[in-house]
């Protein structure tokens, strides 16, 4: 039987890696990420989990003994944001190419300078060609569930890939949410038992991870690894319906919603999206037809779908929580990607960029209703006037 | 030349699945100097043998007696020929540098490009 708990977001994370009972995690702890391995921590002391757990001194050297315990043939976790994210840098390249099935628990901080703490999406999207699987999250729920997913979906034959599962930091890390918690034996029948199919352990079958790699093959390897994403989106989704059967959910590869009839639309991950939906409904009150999409999976990227989705609106805005510094218009990378995808998939739809609450700004619903205003506007006369607003920036 | 396979047909990540494969790479292309062999100077020390990095020297079993090189692997590198014996007795006699290809010298390193059967 599953059950209700108040759960920080973190904590519902380190709730999921108690039911997984990874072999091993290594980790470095870095706020807003901290109190997940200080819980799971605490699961290891308490004699909770079978897991070995590495405290490392740094997130260069915990993504290391991750990739060295993935080739191991162990199921590896970890937990990171920001500069530890940024830290990890060379090693998730590394992770992804050596094709660990590594699962991270991401929590969105801004990245440095001037400091911050607080939430924005500049970590995440620094990872984004590194060869990672990428899912977000809207609240702890979501953090929880895709978490458990997001083992599947690594260790899958076809994909074979580290997945980093995103929430925002703070916003969501650390409120204290209802969350439906599953029985721990339905969360380890539906992740089942991890069967490496190369384990440098296995003595029997001796073989080279990483080795010395020349103009000969290199190319070929990074061709397989083109394959593994596009096999990924096949997967998620596989394991989306038969998580969604199992605990009654609704996961895609990204959440619709009032997008049916509507003419205009917002695109925003994370947390944001559950404050766009209270704007939404209220507009939709006022008889407006506007809607949110919701997007799910960012790596691999599913343009042709979104494409689909957003094909018959007369306004688009996307909402960034990161700035892509020197880009077309100085924009955001999701509304760089999803510029891009709508206009190879023919769907031409006036399209403007909000770069929004970063480093922890707080995004209030009356900002987010002035961007639906905006697009209404749009839609109506069919033209931007802006390409890329900094929302609620100071001038 | 060892065959180049395609994407499909290679181990994932660039992993290495059977011990012992680098015998299937065959690394004489890379060589520049060739080290030849003057046979009545050996003294069978075994000492090129110790050091080749290459498993490249080649020893008759029945005798222990060093009987040339595998060319098939060997890259040139020219460490059997500063670790002879006989070739800094034949430098030190001579009281002076002798050229790599120097008849005098046990195992001598010939240009690839300037050497004859």
């Amino acid at each position: 039987m599953s059950k209700f708990e108040a759960l920080t977001g973190n904590a519902a994370v380190a709730t999921a890696m108690r039911q997984i009972n990874p072999d091993v995690v290594a980790a470095y702890p870095i706020t807003p990420q901290t109190s997940t391995v200080q819980t799971f921590a605490d699961f290891v002391a308490d004699g909770l989990v079978d897991t070995e757990f590495v405290c490392v001194e740094s997130e260069h050297s915990a993504m290391s003994a991750c990739v060295g315990a993935s080739a191991a043939g162990a199921r590896v976790m970890t937990a990171t944001a920001a500069n530890g994210l940024a830290l990890m840098w060379e090693i998730l390249y590394i992770a992804a190419s050596n094709r660990c099935p590594i699962v991270m628990s991401l929590v969105n901080r801004a990245l440095s300078a001037p400091i911050n703490i607080h939430c924005d999406h500049s970590d995440v999207m620094g990872i984004r060609d590194s060869g990672w699987l990428i899912l977000f999250s809207e609240n702890g729920q979501e953090a929880y569930d895709n978490l458990i997913q997001a083992v599947r979906i690594a260790e899958h034959p076809d994909v074979l890939l580290p997945v980093a599962i995103c929430q925002d930091g703070f916003i969501t890390s650390h409120a204290l949410e209802r969350v439906e918690i599953y029985d721990d034996a339905d969360v380890r029948a539906f992740v089942g038992e991890y069967k490496p199919q190369w384990p440098l352990l296995d003595l029997e079958h001796p073989k080279t991870y990483g080795p010395l790699d020349f103009y000969d093959y290199y190319y070929e390897h990074k061709r397989q690894q083109v394959e593994a994403m596009e096999h990924a989106q096949r997967v998620i989704l596989e394991v989306a319906e038969e998580f969604n059967r199992k605990f009654n959910r609704n996961y895609g590869l990204f959440e619709p919603y009032r997008l049916e009839d509507a003419e205009v639309a917002v695109i925003v991950a994370n947390s944001t999206a559950g404050t766009a939906r209270v704007v939404v409904d209220r507009l939709r009150d006022e008889g407006l037809k506007v809607g949110l999409l919701k997007p799910r999976v960012f790596r691999p990227f599913p343009a042709e779908e979104l494409a689909d989705a957003l094909s018959h609106l007369k306004a688009v805005a996307v909402m960034d929580r990161s700035i892509s510094f020197g880009a077309m218009d100085n924009a955001g990378p999701l509304f760089l990607e999803l510029a891009a995808a709508l206009a190879l998939h023919g769907v031409q739809v006036p399209m403007a960029d909000y770069v929004y609450g970063l480093g922890g700004r707080d995004i209030l619903p009356h900002e987010i209703e002035r961007v639906y205003r905006d697009a209404l506007r749009v839609a109506e006369t069919g033209r931007v006037e802006r390409r890329v607003t900094y929302l609620s920036v100071r001038e | 030349m060892t065959e180049l396979r395609g994407w499909k047909e290679i181990p994932i990540g660039g992993m290495i699945l059977e011990a012992g494969n680098s015998v299937e790479y065959k690394t004489g292309g890379w060589r520049a100097f060739r080290p030849v062999f003057g046979e009545a100077k050996c003294i069978h020390c075994m000492q090129c043998w110790l050091f080749c990095p290459d498993s490249s020297i080649l020893v008759d079993p029945e005798n222990e007696k060093m009987v040339g090189f595998d060319l098939e692997y060997c890259k040139g590198c020219g460490i059997c020929a500063s670790i002879c014996p006989v070739n800094a007795k034949v430098i030190r006699k001579a009281g002076e540098e002798l050229a790599r290809d120097d008849p005098r010298l046990c195992i001598r390193m010939i240009e690839e490009g300037k050497f004859q059967e």
